[in-house]
């Protein structure tokens, strides 16, 4: 515990940061979601506001259910029959959780990355075109600016330049990861959802990552689950701490990391250290 | 989204739907269709004449299916008393004792044997099956034979069923945890008694479900066992005399069933028969494996 | 005790690795039977003439009416079976990817329909031919064949596509494509060696297939030029040619078995080459 108070101590308090994220107006709403599968609740009663152009961050212990949250986001919980969602999420004012319209361009305005990457089985060059050329773009140069502007935005454009053709999969992990960042930035996205995208890469790649993500928030909202008690100091504006499927504590990381209310949170920061 | 790529995607969404209830249909239009055909044989005879009477005079219009069932049945069963040892020692060598570098060979050589056609099996039985038999084998016993016989079929019928049975085994003792055989290892058990008790026994409806389908498969095959096999009504136990199965007696009569009233009806039903009697061995078989991969 | 326990456990050891290596064995003495007999009796007016008068009495001429006539048959069936059974086999990945048990019961199906003799696909297309007022001939035997390879083509390219990573469709999805365009840009690409695999394992199948022909394509010395000629095939040939008593003929029907299956290999063969240099654009 006391390891831990001081590495924030060390982190100076913005105290502008607290009165940015009073003022913004949130991007994404969430109001009584539940999910259950089979027989288990996995999300009890989730309400939350996720603030724009900030990072939040998303706590807690393994199986609380942080990945399900973000997949509800996503819609991608279609692809799992057992599990039934209900509630509502709401973008920029409109529900995307009780619709089955243009689910295509529902996800288009989220950047996903997984766990480990999965680059398309496609060349470095069109997997960061593949989304830009669905919406319907077909003008080379245009297709090539913009693959090279975020390739560049995730710091691979110099790693990659000379060989754009060759397949994804022969790039190493953490660069695949990246990529893998291109091609969601390329569909132009507001929000990033970020599942644990680090814990599968060495500490170079993830600090690069951690970098990009700085940088991109001035442009995005960025949602990042992690489990690295670390990370989520470095890089969070604002914590959500879940256990066993609802939110216990959410606030900004100063207060929260300082002065954790419940027993819960208690406990996994003097785990997490 | 754009029109175009709406239109695209429902067409290739439905169509994708179509192709696949295409398959479905499938079995119940081949079945319905050969029992439309077999009607006619079926309002003048009962079934039970059918299958179990052993007159066969079609220009009689006496349709005794009988003989030629158990003809298939015969040349079935030796085959699959031929092709059970090689599969499922093999199986077990190559999944327990053998080096990768052996797998890496087999895995092409039963890719090879299971893709020739049955009519190179067929040649294969002529040139060295039934002269061995012929020549070889019955003099030696005491007895006289041609060499197109019930034993040839079944020999050449194991060589082509062998790798079919042997994929499945193979496929399932992989399956066996590792830590199960290891453990029975460590209680002091040699690496066979490891293998008789955990890759044996556990996996006994894998194994029979494997040869079943086998069994399947060598009960309808037709061309390679025509061949070889003699093509007449036998009637008698000794494997030496031919015999002549229900898929040689449809594919030898194909050119005359339209001359003689009610044939063709009665060649349909001989279809029909096997068709339903194939498809129930698979259904079983193939459940008991699929249950045993769900474990 | 333990003597015999080991001389148990040496017995079956030696006993398996027999049998194994007799596999191998019994392939190489077919092949080699196949070859050896085969060799002396091509030539290459077998390859490359028809069957002139008299052919089957030991006459002029060759088998090439047959090689093209499998060869017709094989592509077109292997075609009918591709454009039905790819996206059946995608459709079966993609879209019932949350039913996992309708996914094992339709995969169930069709193994069971896999197991049905070609015989009975060539009675039933008889069947289908009379109804439908058709005569023996190149698209009958076509369609009877694509039936037959169906099962085939799609729970082949099917293996392959169920192990494609959940990810990788997640990923495809959430960068807003369609359930289809994830089938058919992001997954056939992937499981694009499966399909290889599928369609010369279909062709193989195919083009060795004589008892569902026998009925259904008929017979011809011409090279088919239309859809409803009678079409010769290569299992065909060597079945006929080897009933007749004059050696000749028989000798050129092992000719023609030698040539059915070096084809057979060459597909083999090719399908192991394909499998292997596609895998490369594809994560592991």
């Amino acid at each position: 515990m006391s390891i831990l108070l001081q590495e924030i101590r060390k982190q100076p308090i913005e105290t502008s940061s607290i009165t940015v994220t009073k003022n913004l107006t949130p991007v994404l709403r969430m109001e009584n979601l539940h999910v259950y599968a089979d027989h288990l609740h996995i999300l009890n009663d989730v309400n939350l506001l996720i603030p724009r152009n900030q990072i939040t961050v998303l706590l807690g212990p393994s199986g609380c259910g942080k990945t399900t949250l973000l997949k509800c986001i996503n819609k991608l919980t279609d692809l799992y029959k057992e599990l039934k969602v209900s509630g509502r999420i709401f973008i920029d004012d409109k529900d995307i959780l009780n619709t089955s319209k243009n689910v295509p361009d529902i996800r288009r305005k989220m950047g996903l990355l997984s766990q480990r990457p999965y680059p398309l089985p496609l060349s470095i060059f069109k997997n960061v075109a593949y989304g830009i050329k669905l919406k319907g773009v077909r003008d080379k140069k245009l297709l090539a600016f913009n693959v090279e502007k975020h390739l560049r935005e995730v710091g691979l454009w110099e790693e990659v330049k000379n060989r754009l053709n060759e397949p994804a999969s022969c790039l190493s992990i953490g660069q695949q990861q990246r990529l893998c960042l291109a091609r969601g930035l390329a569909v132009k996205p507001t929000i990033i959802l970020a599942d644990e995208p680090t814990s599968a890469l060495d500490p170079k790649s993830s600090n690069i990552i951690e970098r990009s993500f700085g940088e991109l928030k001035k442009n995005y909202t960025i949602i990042l689950v992690t489990h690295s008690l670390r990370q989520a100091m470095r890089m969070a504006d604002y914590v959500v701490f879940m256990s066993e499927g609802s939110i216990v504590e959410q606030g900004l990381p100063e207060i929260l990391f300082n002065r954790p209310e419940t027993a819960q949170l208690r406990d996994y920061l003097k785990e997490g250290c | 989204m754009e029109l175009r790529r709406r239109i695209v995607d429902s067409f290739n969404g439905k169509w994708m739907l179509i192709s696949l209830i295409i398959l479905f249909i499938l079995p119940l239009v081949i079945g319905t269709g050969l029992y439309l055909k077999s009607i006619p044989l079926l309002e003048h005879h009962s079934l039970r004449q059918l299958v179990f009477s052993t007159n066969w005079a079609p220009s009689r219009s006496s349709f005794g299916f009988w003989s030629f069932i158990s003809g298939s049945l015969y040349v079935t069963l030796i085959s699959f008393l031929l092709s059970l040892p090689f599969c499922l020692f093999a199986a077990i060598y190559l999944t327990q004792f053998s080096s990768r570098f052996l797998l890496r060979i087999m895995h092409p050589v039963i890719d090879i044997l299971s893709g020739l056609p049955s009519v190179i099996y067929g040649v294969w039985g002529i040139l060295i099956v039934v002269p061995f038999i012929g020549d070889y084998l019955a003099p030696a016993l005491g007895t006289t034979s041609t060499g197109y016989s019930v034993l040839a079929g079944g020999s050449v019928l194991a060589v082509m069923c062998i790798p079919y049975s042997l994929n499945m085994l193979i496929e399932i003792f992989r399956t066996v945890p590792c830590g199960l055989r290891e453990a029975s290892l460590s209680l002091g058990a040699t690496s066979w008694e490891a293998v008789k008790h955990v890759v044996i026994r556990g996996n006994y409806p894998g194994i029979i479900a494997a040869f079943g389908l086998g069994i399947a498969k060598a009960f309808g095959e037709t061309i390679a066992v025509m061949m070889v096999v003699g093509n007449v009504v036998s009637n008698s136990f000794n494997p030496l005399d031919p015999a002549y199965p229900l898929p040689a007696l449809i594919a030898n009569n194909y050119g005359e069933m339209l001359s003689i009233p009610l044939y063709d009806s009665a060649l349909m039903f001989a279809a029909l028969v096997l068709f339903i009697i194939i498809v129930i061995i698979n259904l079983i078989f193939r459940f008991l494996i699929h249950k045993t991969r769900k474990k | 005790m333990k003597y015999r326990k080991r001389f148990e456990e040496l017995f079956f050891k030696i006993i398996s690795a027999l049998m194994t290596y007799a596999l191998i064995a019994v392939l190489v003495f077919i092949i080699g039977v196949i070859f050896y007999k085969g060799i002396s009796a091509l030539s290459w007016d077998i390859l490359l003439k028809t069957p002139k008068g008299g052919y089957y009495y030991g006459g002029e001429g060759g088998v090439l009416n047959a090689i093209i006539g499998s060869l017709y048959i094989a592509s077109g069936a292997t075609f009918i079976a591709m454009i039905i059974g790819m996206p059946a086999a995608l459709y079966l990945n993609v879209y019932l990817m949350r039913y996992k048990r309708t996914q094992n019961t339709i995969r169930f199906l069709l193994d069971t329909l896999w197991g049905i003799p070609s015989i009975v696909y060539g009675a039933f297309g008889f069947a289908m031919m009379l109804f439908l007022g058709m005569n023996a001939s190149l698209l009958a035997g076509i369609i009877t064949v694509s039936l037959l390879v169906l099962p085939i083509m799609v729970r082949t390219f099917d293996e392959i596509l169920s192990t494609i990573p959940k990810g990788l469709m997640e990923a495809s999805l959430a960068l807003g494509s369609t359930r289809c365009e994830t089938a058919y840009k992001i997954m056939l690409k992937q499981g694009f060696q499966g399909f290889i695999t599928a369609v010369l394992l279909c062709f193989g199948r195919a083009i060795g297939d004589a008892a569902s022909v026998l009925f259904t394509a008929g017979y011809s010395d011409q090279i088919p030029v239309n859809l409803d000629e009678p079409a010769a095939t290569l299992p065909l040939a060597i079945f006929f040619q080897l009933s007749s008593p004059i050696p000749e003929v028989r000798e050129r029907a092992f000719a023609s078995a030698l040539i059915l299956t070096t084809i057979i290999l060459v597909i083999s063969l090719s399908a192991r080459l394909f499998s292997m240099r596609f895998s490369q654009t594809n994560i592991r």
